[in-house]
């Protein structure tokens, strides 16, 4: 009888054994939500962000030596988690916040995400960060440059990129430097922007930004965004005549200025573009000369590759995914969206949980530094609203078909071309 | 606002109006022959505009040159959708036939973009580019070709409802449809042949707004709204009020924006719709 309890406790107590050590034996795998535009008007841009993912979870889940965050390991799989392996899940809000906000909801409560990415369009981003808040999960984002989002004092919201303040500010100071350098004189600027949150608080940024730098905002107007015309808003241009035009619009309105503006002869001494539009790779390749000049803020630049290699190795395996067809180049989305996912998986994995305050806490320490950032910034670090306190913004101009970095003038790979060439001269 | 601006917008909105308006045309015509709204119309001019695309881009066809082809293409595609979808639903409650048509609005926007991705295109270097000068007001050589394009469409279009007698059996069918069976009309016919034309007017359209606009598979929804608004503002199932209404709303958007604010011009164009609705339930030449 004895010798029966003995067996029969010394088993129970293995039976305990093995399942508390399962209890506590890291997950198997790491479930991360990505909300992406894949469909509507951005979705180029939500399909190579997705690409660039894939490319580094595929980094993870096998060994790899590149310095990125947390992926220089002998390991497969996260190492901090005991080798568990990483899995998206990818959706599309297509362009819709509603739609956004739903497939957040699905993600935590149905396929009980550890984390959210997302989502590109800063009016998405403003909801499905709303539901990570509500339900307590980790939301990273790499592209939403509205200022107002790390401005509501979320807990759980973390965001790599500037904002448009951070880059709005690069703008102006890189207009005042280079009156200083070339000895011009710009009196007024003109804002066009498109009216959902990103352009909305792109042009209060903008006029608030122009007038505490002395300039006369001759024209500040908004414009319905995926319009069918901008013949109205080109002829007011026209009509007002600023010195340096701010325009801030998504590719196919960015596609739509440039026709019109080209038919109606409109060409402003110097252009800066709040980004969007303008860094889609393909939108260079469509207007190819008619966009000679035009000078764009941008986080990432591809001709800062001499200065870091790590460039020059992420952009040759993103030319060869398959899901990358004619090879393209890594452009501007992609590495954000690759930099806020590894940001966000190096805190997963120092976490050594899926806990998400465990993982909250992790990304509040977060230091991550320059080398291992495909990024000009000195770093990630988030300050007390989960903004990125490392950001850098940089100013890129369009020449010869390609980005030159122009500004800040110490990292310039190019002069910069001024004025604006007209339409003709760029045959 | 200088007098040179205004005119300049006048002129840019009325060019614009008559590719607007083709763009309803075949939408109207569906509607008063069957009454039923085509909510895959954007979708059309969408599949038009890439046709027009790849044809310049695999045999470096001209919009222009490829036009017929174009039109043939969208005028099969309508048979296609009549046969394949309408026909069957044409006793359906009105719920049913919104479903069936927005379903197929889904389903074409999502398969143009997985066959040919979600990139924006343009037909670069057309036959016709470039632009004018008149006194100062610039005319897009594109935009001039596209207007005068949509404006001969709309004569032939009227010219084959009014004149020939398979025309007037279409307009039978349309006033009509027990009356135009008793008289021998094969109205299934005329449903069919509705929709063949309805999609070659759109075909067209799509074409001639290639030369200058953009392409990716979410184009037809930019221009769909307004295509709902010219046709419910010219008289739904009138014809030649849609070329009136195109005009009217391809203007109005452009004095709006230059006028009152961009951020409004919509809002003008719907405000003036909603005005006349109220006044003209029917629209402005509509006949019931």
């Amino acid at each position: 009888m004895r010798r029966a309890v003995r067996l029969l406790s010394l088993a129970l107590s293995a039976v305990f054994a093995t399942a508390s050590a399962s209890h506590a034996q890291a997950p198997k795998e790491v479930v991360i939500g990505v909300i992406y535009p894949l469909s509507g008007n951005l979705a180029q841009i939500g399909i190579d962000s997705v690409t660039a993912m894939k490319m580094a979870v595929e980094l993870y889940n096998t060994k790899s030596d590149l310095n990125l965050p947390a992926m220089k390991k002998t390991t497969e799989g996260l190492p901090g988690l005991g080798g568990a392996k990483i899995r998206l899940i990818v959706v599309d809000h297509q362009g819709k916040p509603d739609v956004g906000q739903a497939e957040a909801e699905r993600l935590i409560t149905q396929e009980k995400v550890t984390a959210i990415l997302g989502s590109v369009f800063s009016s998405v981003t403003a909801t499905t960060s709303q539901v990570a808040e509500r339900y307590g999960v980790p939301h990273m984002n790499g592209e939403s440059s509205s200022p107002s989002l790390t401005e509501r004092g979320f807990k759980w919201f973390f965001r790599t990129s500037p904002h448009d303040g951070h880059f709005t500010l690069a703008m102006f100071d890189f207009l005042k430097d280079f009156e200083k350098k070339k000895g011009v004189k710009f009196k007024t600027v003109g804002l066009m922007h498109e009216d959902t949150l990103f352009g909305a608080d792109s042009g209060k940024v903008q006029e608030e930004l122009a007038k505490k730098y002395g300039y006369e905002v001759v024209l500040n107007m908004a414009y319905r965004a995926k319009t069918t015309s901008l013949d109205a808003e080109v002829g007011r241009l026209k009509a007002a005549g600023p010195d340096v035009f701010f325009p801030t619009s998504y590719t196919s309105d960015a596609v739509l200025y440039i026709k019109t503006a080209k038919t109606l002869e409109y060409i402003p001494r110097m252009l800066i573009a709040q980004n969007a539009g303008w860094v889609d790779p393909q939108f260079v390749a469509e207007m190819n000369k008619d966009i000679e000049g035009h000078i764009t803020r941008s986080p990432f630049a591809l001709d800062l590759q001499a200065k870091k290699p790590l460039i020059r190795q992420i952009n040759e395996l993103f030319k060869k995914q398959k899901d990358n067809p004619g090879g393209r180049d890594i452009s501007e989305a992609p590495t954000r969206a690759l930099t806020a996912f590894t940001v966000l998986v190096d805190a997963i994995n120092r976490a050594k949980s899926t806990n998400p305050e465990e993982i909250r806490k992790a990304l509040v320490a977060t230091n991550v530094p320059p080398d291992q950032l495909l990024m000009p910034w000195t770093g990630v670090r988030f300050d007390e609203k989960g903004q990125n306190a490392g950001v850098r913004a940089i100013l890129q101009q369009i020449q010869k078909g390609a980005y030159a970095t122009i500004w800040p003038f110490d990292l310039a790979a190019a002069d910069v071309i001024y004025p604006l060439p007209g339409f003709k001269d760029k045959k | 606002m200088t007098a040179e601006v205004l005119v300049q917008g006048l002129v840019s909105g009325l060019l614009m109006g008559f590719v607007y308006a083709l763009i309803a045309a075949g939408l109207s015509l569906i509607f008063g022959l069957m009454e039923i709204v085509n909510f895959a119309h954007g979708e059309f001019l969408m599949g038009a505009m890439f046709a027009t695309f790849w044809a310049w881009a695999l045999w470096k066809l001209d919009p222009l040159v490829s036009l017929p082809l174009t039109l043939a293409l969208l005028a099969l595609l309508g048979l296609l959708v009549y046969h394949g979808l309408i026909r069957w639903i044409l006793g359906a409650p009105m719920l049913a036939q919104i479903f069936a048509t927005f379903g197929l609005a889904i389903f074409m926007r999502a398969a143009a973009q997985a066959l040919w991705g979600a990139d924006f295109r343009l037909v670069k270097n057309p036959l016709v580019d470039g632009r004018v000068s008149l006194g100062g007001v610039f005319i897009g050589l594109p935009q001039l070709v596209a207007s005068v394009g949509a404006l001969v469409a709309f004569g032939f279009l009227y010219w084959f409802i009014r004149r020939t007698e398979t025309g007037l059996a279409l307009q039978a069918t349309s006033q009509d449809r027990q009356a135009a069976m008793l008289m021998g009309i094969d109205t299934q016919r005329m449903f069919a042949l509705g929709w063949a034309i309805g999609a070659a007017c759109v075909g067209a359209a799509g074409a001639l707004l290639a030369m200058f606009f953009y392409i990716f598979p979410d184009v037809g929804a930019t221009f769909a709204l307004l295509a709902y608004v010219t046709v419910a503002l010219g008289g739904f199932g009138n014809v030649p009020a849609t070329l009136l209404a195109g005009v009217i709303v391809g203007v109005v958007e452009v004095l709006g924006g230059l006028l009152i604010a961009p951020a409004l011009k919509y809002a003008v164009v719907f405000s003036l719709y909603l005005v006349v609705v109220l006044w003209r339930p029917q629209g402005l030449l509509g006949r019931f």
